[in-house]
């Protein structure tokens, strides 16, 4: 693209020709305040934020969808600039439930650091009425407190765009306007797939997680419950944002730490219940390969994209792995096999998972998840939640040394690792499953065709004479327009991974939020991802079946992969549910 | 929020069915299909109820959330049927200032209905009306065709029951 020469406050830049005002900016690190804008995805000037003086034009500019022309002159902070957008914040304010003091988002608000910054002193400018709202916590992963939502659009965008769920958007209009669902129905009642991908965009906290810090506070003071913790893939890329680290800082040994501090028996990594996915999944797939079973076989770790499935493309309910989650086989093995072999009763153990995700929530609860007749994870938390029982309880995690997981549930192999972004199942998953069908060694673990954030990959190995059509998407709005191909016979493949968050957990609906000015201008998957396969590549065990785990527990418990008892404890179904 | 699914029964028919899926057939490719396909529909079933949003969302392939928001957005839909007798009240400026919001709140409990909803039995509609041009009588109502003014709250259960 040819570049143009701007300037900006006085200053002289060149700027690549049709970006926008806001893209210039940022590119030369000046940070224009904005709201509602997403990029790519709410791209609606409506918030009027990030309002900027373009020379010549008889208005203030909405900085975010304002392109840049050749010799234009913009002024991003001027005296009349910060009048109006303070007003515009005294405006949101006064249609505002501000109980800052306790909101689950003071510290990381937008809306808050906003005000802070121009100085919003006078919080009651203009008084009158408050549009009605009320609390809907009728789903079990989420509430949505309208008393504080600003109706930027932002989660809007990200169920419509991102997602193609589009369950959320504006009823009425004017003063009554407010976000909600169809009928004004309550969130359990629609095809919300409890992904969290509009928590993580909304930039108050007229969003979050259903918080199960009680539970587990309580569960850790009981002492007739034996806890167990576990941390998904991507926790340890991802927590130490939550105390101000950088994106993507690997945080294994303080993460282990702090949980062993707070209280927990035993400190596991859910990677154990992604090897063992991958040793049934891989299996599984075979299986069906050489048995002429349903095919595309398509990944079942994401729960959001399950009930994605269930909702929407029923018909593919039998081409689901029935290979339970690894959080679920996690908690089901912690619940049969350990139980056992340590002489608890299982109803006497607690299982905490700390998750990135949302929807974690609402898989704890599903039917045919409890191998021991009671379920196999009690308590699932998202990073956030983790992150602040780690403050409350006053735990300086900078200042942590590293541990190291408890055994033997905390050895697990790089493919565990990586479950947590886009195309790491199928790499994980193709580690194991070439290995079986040729029966010689893998030379090179590394599957580069299906890493990288991008929204949908393909690609094709030629393994013991078949050509295995692989593809590999994130993002349920991507996830719907592959299914539609492959629906149609325009598209043919031997096994799908999705994950229902773009880029993979790694992006989760439960993780660390980072706001738009940050969100917008990162490549926030990338990096975390980067930090999960790093991670892998310096382990010499990097192949699920390998793992030392599997075989004990396969030899002591289960067997051989697609067992009679794996298929009773590791693996579970699925049902149809209403498209709206 | 209380949902606005209209507890009355849905009592559409196959013929009325296949009416709408025609004017779906029609207006599916179009941009902006979605304004004249809900006009349609309120035009053969008399409201929106979500039996028939839901047709017209999968008819066109959008969320049924979006069908509902431009439902609510424009006043001329409804989500609720009309009752055999369609109150209206008047809450023009005129009728405003002289106390017709009373006598609309008096109706709204004796109903037990909100702005634009019907009774249980479809017997009585609730609407606010803009002005009607009767200022003279402020504060008026109608019910059909027939008007009622100079009204107090304590008028209502007279004129409900001259109906019932
Ligand atoms: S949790 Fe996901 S599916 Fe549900 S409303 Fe939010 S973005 Fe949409
Ligand atoms: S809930 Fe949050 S993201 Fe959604 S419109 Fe309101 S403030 Fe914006
Ligand atoms: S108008 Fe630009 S951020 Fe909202």
């Amino acid at each position: 693209m040819e570049n143009v020469n701007i300037k900006i406050n006085g200053m002289p830049y060149s700027v690549p020709n049709g970006i926008t005002i806001l893209e210039a900016c940022q590119m030369n690190g000046i940070r224009v305040p904005t709201l509602c804008y997403l990029k790519e995805i709410n791209e609606i000037g409506a918030c009027r934020m990030c309002v900027v003086e373009v020379k010549g034009a008889r208005s203030l500019a909405a900085a975010c969808v304002y392109p840049v022309n050749d010799g234009m002159e913009v002024t991003t902070n001027s005296p009349a600039l910060q009048k109006s957008r303070k007003a515009t914040l005294e405006l949101l304010l006064s249609n505002h439930n501000r109980s800052c003091l306790s909101c689950v988002r003071s510290g990381d608000c937008e809306l808050q650091r906003l005000c802070h910054e121009y100085g919003v002193d006078n919080e009651e400018r203009y008084t009158g009425e408050k549009t009605p709202s009320e609390i809907d916590d009728s789903a079990p992963h989420m509430y949505r407190d309208n008393s504080k939502c600003i109706l930027c659009r932002r989660c809007v965008a990200a169920c419509d765009k991102l997602q193609s769920v589009g369950v959320i958007g504006a009823n009425q209009r004017g003063f009554k306007t407010h976000i909600g669902c169809a009928f004004d129905q309550d969130l359990a009642d629609v095809a919300c797939v409890s992904c969290g991908q509009c928590i993580v965009a909304c930039p108050t906290g007229a969003l979050s997680e259903k918080d199960d810090t009680d539970k587990v506070w309580a569960a850790l003071n009981d002492p007739t419950k034996h806890v167990v913790v576990n941390t998904a893939p991507s926790i340890r890329v991802t927590l130490g944002e939550a105390f101000g680290m950088p994106i993507g800082t690997n945080v294994t040994g303080k993460m282990v730490a702090a949980l062993r501090r707070l209280g927990f028996a035993k400190v596991f990594d859910t990677d154990v219940g992604a090897d063992l996915t991958i040793v049934e999944e891989a299996n599984e797939f075979v299986e069906r390969v050489q048995n002429g079973g349903k095919l595309p076989m398509i990944t079942s770790c994401s729960p959001g994209w399950v009930k994605f499935c269930e909702h929407n493309f029923p018909d593919f309910i039998d081409n689901l792995s029935s290979c339970k989650s690894p959080q679920q086989m996690f908690g089901a093995v912690v619940k049969t096999w350990y139980a056992e072999k340590n002489g608890l009763d299982p109803k006497d153990i607690v299982v905490v998972s700390i998750m990135p995700c949302t929807a974690k929530k609402f898989e704890v609860g599903r039917d045919d998840e409890d191998a021991a007749g009671v379920p196999d994870v009690d308590i699932a938390l998202t990073t956030r939640e983790l992150a602040r029982m780690i403050n409350r309880a006053g735990i300086e995690f900078a200042a942590l040394p590293d541990e190291e997981f408890d055994v033997p549930l905390g050895i697990a192999s790089g493919a565990g690792h990586i479950f947590g972004a886009t195309g790491g199942v199928m790499e994980a998953a193709l580690r194991t499953a070439v290995e079986t069908l040729t029966g010689d060694k893998l030379e090179k673990l590394d599957f580069t065709d299906v890493r990288g954030t991008k929204g949908i990959k393909e690609a094709s190995y030629h393994v013991a004479g078949i050509d295995v059509k692989v593809a590999v998407v994130s993002g349920l709005a991507n996830a719907r327009a592959l299914l539609e191909k492959v629906q149609k016979g325009e598209a043919e493949y031997h096994f799908i991974e999705v994950m229902a968050c773009p880029g993979g957990c790694v992006n989760g609906g439960g993780q660390p939020t980072q706001p738009a000015s940050v969100r917008n201008f990162t490549d926030l998957a990338g990096i975390r991802a980067k930090a999960l396969y790093d991670a892998d590549a310096g382990l010499e065990l990097r192949q699920s079946h390998k793992s030392p785990v599997m075989k004990v527990l396969y030899d002591e418990y289960f067997g051989k992969p697609g067992s009679h008892k794996a298929h009773e404890v590791l693996h579970t179904t699925y049902v149809a549910r209403s498209r709206f | 929020m209380a949902s606005t699914k209209s507890s009355i029964p849905f009592t559409g028919t196959p013929e009325q069915e296949r009416e709408l899926m025609a004017v779906i057939a029609e207006h599916k490719e179009q941009q902006g299909a979605l304004m004249p396909v809900l006009q349609k529909a309120q035009d053969i079933y008399g409201y929106l109820p979500i039996e028939v949003q839901e047709m017209v969302a999968a008819g066109l392939g959008v969320p049924l959330e979006e069908v509902y928001g431009v439902s609510t957005f424009y006043s001329q839909f409804s989500l609720f049927p009309k009752g055999e007798y369609r109150i209206s009240v008047c809450l023009g400026t005129a009728c405003y200032v002289k106390g017709s919001g009373a006598v609309f709140d008096r109706l709204s409990e004796k109903l037990g209905i909100k702005n634009g909803e019907c009774t249980a039995d479809k017997k009585f509609s609730l609407d606010a009306c803009r002005c009607i041009g009767a200022c003279g009588l402020a504060p008026v109502l109608t019910v059909n065709d027939e008007v009622y003014g100079k009204l107090t709250p304590d008028d209502v259960d007279k004129i409900l029951a001259k109906y019932a």
